[in-house]
């Protein structure tokens, strides 16, 4: 079983390299294409995968960011990147790991609760972003928030890092840690 | 434990359902803290304040309790009607499949102008069925409006009265002995309603549950009615799946001497070109069964039992369909206590716990209204 590390591969010369694992395809796949759209200084490559562990025989470029996408209005999204999350190294969730949350506009479709996904997004330290990624406007503002946040963990804005970020977010969310 | 698919598939398989048990890690989740109370602390100190200072206070309270956030914990309402309502009095309310709206709180309603109001209603109501249909002579004036209070239907003593509207056909013929059918039923309630009850002003009276039966005209005029009357607000009040499944748990968990009805779950897959839709029925003790073997301190109902009870379910499921229930939406939940569709129908089977039903169907709508 192959574990996803942040740091066992070479980065590329001005590539930053964004995994989205989620259960929905056709979300992942319109979350990307914004993505690339947006312009942005480094060059950008999106990896879509369904679910953890990767297979091991494709030859690819070091993940930079991990972003995991649940679809509020599946019990079946949750369950699967709750197993996702098995596979992934610790110092993934240093500030190169998030969680998206989608559909939380709609009430009545949705199966899961909001407060479920904050709980598993706050006991992996990590900050969880809400969006509508149906929605064509909500879909390209997270599209721009997260090649930010991908340049950012990338290395490729001077003066702030990975873990700076994930301290930035961390303040405005959960005050009190010592909670847990 | 019957399964169903629908949709032209036909499928039907006797199985023999025993109980499961399931492992799940659960979440490193913070110490669980029973849900703090805003109202208690609320009343020392802000005994003058005005209802916009004590909503701000609550509003600002749940707002720094809101992360880190404990698991949910709910207490089943085992308790029985009160004492001064007779259960012959309420037995209409049974058995009728009821739409649910949620409603804000009214403006200067008084309890003793029901007669004034039944009036009032009834000249309305004909004045709109008359408006711009000449054609119709006779088949709509013979209606009446009752108001009256449904004593009982309240969970403390701090929540107001029920009010019950009924539109009912007038006899033809004064001479003829039979009773007034009723066309279109609609009642208010508020079931421990502290939440909402605290936050508004004594102007008004919090009445955020409405259940309607009848026809859909009569339920859009009675509640312009209201709206321009009493300067409140009606919005349809849905259920998602999420909420259809605490109510699966909380009704299996209730205490029954006989069950009158299979436990059923009707799931909707999306797929195209129609949707199809899984029905799902359990033998009623098999699924008390399950749950008292999730469940675990009695008198409370906790976010992970529920999960695991629909967890449970859903994997015996996938065993022998090989269909991920999870990735379905949940759409109707029955029981014999009572039966609720995500499009806000309800139908309240059991009297012993109507007051439990409206209770957990009176949070929701306050949640629609705040």
């Amino acid at each position: 079983m192959s574990v996803l590390r942040p740091l066992d591969k070479l980065p590329g010369l001005n590539t930053a390299t964004v995994l989205l694992v989620g259960a929905d395809d056709a979300l992942l796949q319109q979350l990307a294409d914004s993505m690339l759209k947006t312009d942005c200084a480094s060059e950008l490559r999106v990896h879509l995968a369904r679910s953890l562990p990767l297979p091991s025989n494709v030859n690819r470029p070091r993940v930079d960011l991990l972003v995991f996408v649940i679809n509020l209005h599946s019990k079946y999204s949750l369950q699967s990147v709750e197993k996702s999350l098995h596979h992934v190294d610790a110092s993934f969730f240093l500030g190169k790991a998030c969680f998206l949350a989608t559909g939380a506009g709609r009430e009545n479709l949705c199966s899961v609760h909001r407060n479920t996904v904050v709980r598993l997004a706050h006991t992996y330290r990590s900050p969880v972003l809400f969006c509508d990624l149906e929605v064509e406007g909500s879909r390209a503002a997270m599209a721009q928030r997260l090649a930010r946040m991908l340049q950012i963990s990338a290395g490729h804005v001077p003066g702030v890092s990975a873990m700076s970020l994930l301290s930035l977010l961390r303040s405005s969310e959960s005050p009190s840690l010592e909670d847990l | 434990m019957r399964s169903a698919l629908g949709g032209g598939l036909g499928l039907q398989l006797e199985l023999h359902f025993s109980a499961m048990q399931k492992t799940m890690d659960p979440y490193d989740a913070p110490e669980s803290t029973p849900r703090q109370h805003p109202s208690c602390s609320l009343k020392e100190y802000f005994l003058a304040a005005t209802p916009l200072q004590r909503r701000l206070e609550s509003v600002r309270k749940q707002a720094t309790s809101f992360v880190p956030t404990p698991p949910r914990r709910r207490i089943p309402q085992r308790s029985q009607l009160q004492e001064d309502v007779d259960p012959q009095k309420v037995a209409f309310l049974l058995h009728k499949q009821w739409t649910l709206y949620s409603l804000t709180p009214l403006y200067k309603f008084s309890y003793t102008n029901l007669k004034e109001y039944s009036r009032l209603l009834s000249a309305f109501i004909t004045a709109e069925k008359q408006k711009g249909l000449a054609v119709e002579v006779g088949e709509d004036c013979n209606i009446k409006v009752v108001f009256s209070t449904l004593l009982g239907v309240k969970g403390t003593q701090s929540d107001p009265e029920a009010v019950l509207v009924q539109i009912l056909s007038k006899p033809q013929l004064p001479s003829e002995d039979r009773e007034a059918k009723a066309l279109w039923t609609g009642w208010f309630c508020c079931v421990f309603g502290d939440g909402l009850l605290e936050t508004v002003s004594e102007d008004f009276t919090c009445l955020p549950l409405f259940l309607a039966n009848g026809a859909e005209s009569n339920t859009a005029i009675i509640g312009t009615w209201f709206q321009k009357t009493f300067d409140c607000y009606f919005s349809p009040l849905a259920i998602n799946a999420f909420n259809l499944s605490w109510m699966a748990a909380m009704w299996t968990a209730c205490k029954m001497d006989r069950y009158v009805a299979a436990t059923e779950f009707l799931w909707s897959v999306p797929c195209s070109p129609q949707s199809l839709d899984i029905s799902y029925a359990i033998h009623p003790e098999d699924a008390k069964a399950l749950w008292d073997s999730v469940h675990r301190t009695p008198g409370e109902v906790t976010q992970e039992e529920v999960d695991l009870f629909m967890d449970c379910l859903s994997s015996h499921f996938y065993r022998h369909f090989r269909i991920h229930l999870s990735a379905t939406r949940l759409v109707r939940v029955s029981t014999s206590v009572a039966s609720a569709h995500t499009d806000g129908k309800i139908k309240i089977i059991c009297h012993k716990y109507l007051i439990g039903v409206l209770a957990y169907l009176t949070e929701l709508a306050i949640f629609q209204i705040e």
